[in-house]
């Protein structure tokens, strides 16, 4: 393959995923029940094919995370400057497959017991993760919005998938008609930025820009304006925010999980490379309104969760208040600080996963329940799933020596160091506003007067996954070495073209 | 020997209190207690009666160091007992008081619930004094200055459940508080001054300070004038010396046994002793001397006016030592520190026997002290009332008791100093002979004589105290008798030069004493004759005529009032220190703690913060709309931000 010749292996983990998302589909229909059974909401043939599928998506996402991990780590591009491939993108695809793998796990039993096991979940799952992969990987606009969407479209199923719950048709469709609108802003900020430049290529901005940069046409910035709220709202910062709480607590826990995790990174991934690649040499423009929107983020995040009762609520506003903090390292907008961000939200995602299995395993004679008060005294009744709560809790205050802790002190160190002292000290005070609302929650399992167990047993997968992640976030500290360089790896990639 | 007869206490003190954590209650542990502590205090009386003979008799002084305490750059002391004639002195009136009355609790404190302890308290007392007057250096004074601090607070409080014995000890520990302040001060400022804390050391280097300065922020003060004022202030604070005197008669809350060991005959001393054994430093300072010959002869006679119309037995005596103790002052003061010591030996022997014949009154009375409520008890409590004629006795100074010798030659030596000061003094120590000699008698004859005033249930049970009570008081009434008449040649007499060798100093040009003995035969005899006045006065008043004192204290109700309101100190005080300390500390607390600090800091910050939490929550609506609203709110910010910056 020459040098402009075809050359797909860059491209061959989405490639592979893409076309066994297919397959399974494929699958799904004709070993699925069929006839009138099949257009049932749900029977048990249903579950059993569901768990099939599921497992065998997993098992795909796997694969698809050892290709990616087998990927050079040099900068390739192909596809005509659509598709780029670097350390960068490897770091961030592997976060994407992990999370989704882990919280497709935890779908499967949830599923079955909500009698909403469908195979297609796991597909909707899979095609998302290819969307996001292409996200991460984006070296134009264009292909960034395809990517982006493939992700949404998805996303906008899953949240509805439990089509007789009212609650989760509502979250569907107003992620839906949000969703919709902050595409619109982002082709509008991207034909704005044509318009100004003459090019949508990333490598092709970033050449226009900076050769302009000190007077940049107030077109071009209006574009980068709509361009970030537009990805601002994919990773719910505020003031683009406001579908978060809703969707979150709206569609089934499984899905919020997801939600909270893999899309997330994806487009965290997605804006910072955005913001760095084509339009790094506008720093000085643009961390204004990252500066604006990573503050808002982090004080909505604090106060608006204290009043919550809804675990799956606070969560949503938690999730909202740490992209505040992974913003924050991009506002340095250098490589430490890009470190941080990607450093961040890899240890989000396993403090994130923990917790959602731990609300998963929220249910009592059957049902799910799903406020905070029903963990009343569950270090009496179930101390170990306390525990792990517990340490994510604590985790996500920032309390040293948890994960959470360097999460937080790798991002506050660059903007600290590129003098932006305002915002690192906002930043510790609003942790320290959203210590209250976490440490509650501890005080709430370990101090108050027992409410009755939730059923048991919790599930083979479901303890793996949690006993996992909740010592990665315990244990961190000990060995911290290897995602810090490989974030650092990472960040470097993208400050080297 | 020389170290055992200061531990020996801290030994009996430390048994009593290790049966008091472990023993079972009950008599056979008081019992334990009572003789663990009566033995050591009597072997180390024992002890120092040996000391006395070899190192103030025969003159083998020593220092004895048992290890270093204290090493820190220049700063050097030790745990040391130095011996000279004046600890001896000391060591032995301490050690003969103590055990007395450690006998005599046996008795008094019988039937209470915590003998072992009290028992340690004495002990402790007794040890942490007999390590003030054995120090060779000014830390190891501090601690003893201290340790005696502690025990006296604890056995004020000793019936901790009284809230006036309670409000008493804290009260004498805080007015000891400031004295100690200024104690604490004057060892900074020696050790600053002279790069030492040793005594010797200091007081070979003193000569070379006289008349040097000493700046402080923008004044200037001579050296030792200043050095010294502030160590009296500790010796005011410890010695109950007017301004700082007014926790003594509140100390009276204290058991009886503990009024006459403490707050009569050796922890109040200590001020006395303290500038007896500073002579060498107070000599060069001849304005700090007059300081203290002010203090103490305007202390004396204070005291003695408000003991005439108090009618609580103990306060009678409290201000009676609150008195005499500026008798010795002011005998430092004209440079008579044997004279001082001679009277404060003395003195320790007849007060302790009036506290402890009071004790006995009031155990008689069934714990009543008023002396309105007394009144003819002298057929029911023979031995006692002999023992309180022969301390008043003593007290008023009449020939041939003890203190007849120790006082005149105090009023003297003051006549003799031929100093203004002097004069002020000696003038003033005579009216308080006076009325020294009127409320000691006005007390006999109240208690004693005259129509019972008591209860009749109360005088019904009127009864002689036990043996174990009455020895003590015996041993105490041949010092009240004897000591003065022994004492005299050595203390103050011919041979005072070689009884007290180097450890007082006395400049050439101050030698009072000396000049005490070519004084005119009238002041000789004065003192005896106002004593004899004061006697007459008070038979005339409360025997012949006992319905005349209420008529003069009704004309002359301003100043009676005056006088039994104690000169309106305490109310002076909670005017000025206590009642602006609370509204202070109350301010600070209400409105600054809790107003200021936890209303605009904690409190207000946690309501705004849940304010704020209900507005943010308040701005999800669940309207669609709104949500897009909110998008689009955003993104025409930051696009007008940009238009307004870029221009």
């Amino acid at each position: 393959m020459g040098e402009n010749g075809f050359n797909f292996m860059p491209a061959w983990p989405e490639l592979f995923l893409a076309v066994g998302g297919m397959l399974l589909l494929m699958i799904g229909v004709f070993r699925g029940p069929k006839g009138r059974e099949a257009a049932a909401t749900w029977s048990p043939a249903h579950a059993i094919n569901a768990r099939s599928v599921t497992w065998l998506a997993i098992g795909l996402l796997v694969i698809t995370a050892f290709i990616v991990s087998g990927q050079p780590i040099e900068r390739s591009v192909i596809f005509a400057g659509m598709f780029v491939s670097d350390a960068f993108s490897i770091f961030a695809k592997l976060l994407i497959l992990l999370g989704s793998a882990l919280t497709l796990i935890l779908a499967i039993d949830y599923n079955e017991r909500e009698q909403m096991a469908r195979f297609e979940y796991a597909v909707l799952i899979l095609f998302a993760t290819v969307g996001m992969m292409a996200m991460v990987s984006a070296n134009d606009l264009i292909s960034l919005y395809l990517g982006l969407e493939l992700q949404s479209l998805s996303l906008y199923v899953v949240a509805a998938f439990r089509r007789d719950s009212l609650q989760s048709t509502e979250a569907g469709l107003k992620y839906f008609v949000l969703g919709a609108l902050s595409s619109g802003m982002l082709l509008y900020g991207a034909s704005l930025v044509y318009g100004f430049a003459g090019t949508t290529s990333f490598p092709g901005l970033a050449a226009i820009v900076a050769d302009q940069a000190a007077e940049a046409p107030l077109g071009l910035i209006f574009g980068l304006v709509f361009v970030s709220a537009g990805l601002a709202f994919k990773v719910a910062a505020a003031p683009f925010h406001m579908w978060t709480p809703d969707v979150y607590e709206g569609s089934p826990t499984p899905v919020t999980a997801f939600f909270s995790v893999a899309p997330k990174i994806a487009a965290t991934a997605l804006f910072v490379r955005v913001m760095i690649e084509p339009f790094g040499a506008l720093g000085d423009q643009w961390w204004q309104i990252i500066w604006v929107i990573s503050i808002l983020s982090m004080g909505l995040g604090a106060f608006a969760a204290i009043n919550q009762t809804n675990i799956k609520r606070l969560m949503a506003y938690s999730s909202i208040g740490h992209i505040g903090y992974a913003l924050v390292g991009l506002v340095s907008g250098d490589e430490t600080g890009v470190r941080g961000v990607l450093t961040y939200v890899a240890i989000y995602l396993f403090m994130n996963v923990a917790t959602f299995a731990v609300i998963l395993c929220m249910r009592r004679q059957g049902k799910s329940v799903e406020r905070i008060d029903d963990l009343s005294g569950l270090a009496t009744t179930q101390p170990l799933l306390a525990a792990a709560l517990a340490i994510c809790m604590f985790s996500m205050s920032g309390i040293p020596p948890l994960a959470g802790f360097f999460g937080k002190l790798y991002v506050f160190l660059p903007a600290i160091a590129a003098g932006y002292y305002g915002l690192a000290v906002i930043g510790v005070l609003t942790s320290v506003v959203s210590a209250f609302y976490y440490l509650r929650v501890v005080k709430i399992m370990y101090f108050d007067e027992p409410a009755p167990a939730f059923d048991q047993p919790i599930g083979t997968a479901m303890c793996i996954v949690l006993a996992g992640t909740s010592l990665f976030t315990l244990l961190f500290f000990v060995y911290p070495a290897p995602l810090l360089g490989a974030a650092a790896v990472a960040a470097a990639a993208l400050f080297a073209g | 020997m020389y170290s055992l007869a200061v531990l020996m206490p801290l030994i009996g003190a430390s048994i009593a209190g290790l049966l008091l954590a472990f023993a079972p209650k009950g008599h056979g542990r008081d019992l334990a207690a009572q003789l663990a502590t009566c033995i050591c205090m009597g072997l180390s009386a024992l002890l120092a009666i040996v000391i006395f003979h070899q190192v103030a008799i025969l003159g083998q002084s020593r220092t004895v160091e048992l290890f270093p305490f204290i090493t820190s750059g220049a700063m050097q002391a030790s745990w040391a007992f130095k011996y000279d004639t004046l600890s001896a002195v000391m060591v032995f009136v301490v050690t003969v008081c103590s055990t007395a009355i450690h006998v005599y609790s046996i008795g008094y404190m019988h039937d209470d619930p915590g003998v072992p302890r009290f028992m340690a308290y004495l002990s402790l007392f007794t040890f942490c004094m007999l390590m003030l007057v054995t120090a060779d250096n000014f830390i190891q004074m501090f601690f003893g200055w201290e340790g005696v601090g502690v025990c006296s607070y604890l056995l004020i409080g000793f019936w901790y459940d009284r809230p006036s014995a309670n409000a008493a000890a804290i009260k004498a520990f805080i007015v000891n508080r400031v004295g100690d302040f200024g104690f604490a001060l004057g060892i900074f400022g020696v050790f600053a001054m002279f790069g030492s804390v040793v005594f010797d050391d200091v007081f070979a280097a003193v000569p070379t300070f006289v008349g040097t300065k000493l700046a402080f922020l923008s004044w200037e003060f001579d050296t030792l004038t200043l050095l010294c004022l502030l160590l009296f202030v500790g010796a005011m604070g410890k010695s109950a010396q007017v301004p700082l005197h007014t926790w003594l008669p509140d100390a009276m809350e204290g058991p009886t046994p503990v009024s006459a060991l403490i707050h009569a005959a050796t922890m109040v001393t200590a001020g006395v002793f303290m500038v007896a054994r500073l002579s060498p430093m107070f000599e060069y300072a001849p304005d700090a001397l007059a300081v203290v010959c002010i203090v103490g002869a305007s202390t004396a006679i204070f005291a003695a006016s408000v003991g005439l119309v108090q009618n609580d037995i103990k306060r009678v005596i409290a201000y009676s030592t609150c008195s005499q103790l500026g008798y010795m002052f002011f005998a430092c003061g004209v440079s008579a520190y044997a004279a001082a010591i001679f009277h404060l030996m003395t003195h320790a022997f007849f007060k302790a026997l009036l506290f402890l014949s009071s004790g006995s009154v009031i155990h008689a009375m069934s714990g009543e002290q008023d002396m309105r409520k007394m009144g003819g008890l002298a057929p029911y409590i023979p031995i006692t009332l002999a023992m309180m004629w022969i301390g008043s006795l003593a007290l008023a100074g009449l020939p041939f008791f003890a203190g007849y010798y120790s006082k005149d030659i105090i009023l003297e030596a003051a006549f003799g100093a031929h100093s203004a000061v002097g004069q002020y003094a000696f003038w003033l120590g005579i009216v308080a002979a006076f009325m020294t000699a009127f409320y000691s008698w006005r007390l006999l004859f109240m208690t004693f004589y005259g129509e019972p005033r008591g209860d009749k249930k109360v005088m019904a049970h009127v009864h002689e105290s036990p043996w174990i009570m009455l020895v003590p008081l015996f041993v105490l009434a041949v010092g009240a008798i004897f000591a003065g008449w022994i004492g005299y040649e050595s203390f103050v007499g011919s041979r005072m030069n070689e009884f007290w060798r180097e450890s007082i100093l006395v400049l050439p040009a101050h030698n009072s004493i000396e000049a005490a003995h070519h004084v005119p035969f009238w002041v000789k005899i004065l003192p005896i004759i106002v004593g004899l006045v004061g006697i007459g006065l008070a038979y005339g008043l409360y025997i012949r005529d006992p319905e005349r004192p209420r008529r003069i204290a009704q004309n002359a109700q301003g100043l009676y009032r005056f006088l039994l309101n104690k000169w309106y100190f305490d109310e002076l005080y909670d005017a000025i220190f206590v009642r602006p300390s609370f509204t202070l500390g109350f301010g600070f607390w209400k409105k600054g703690d809790e107003a200021t600090i936890d209303g605009l800091g904690p409190d207000n910050i946690a309501a705004n913060t849940l304010r704020l939490a209900r507005r943010a929550s308040a701005l999800q609506t669940g309207y669609v709309y709104h949500y897009a609203f909110a998008m689009l709110i955003g993104v025409v910010t930051l696009v007008t931000w940009y238009m307004l910056v870029r221009g």
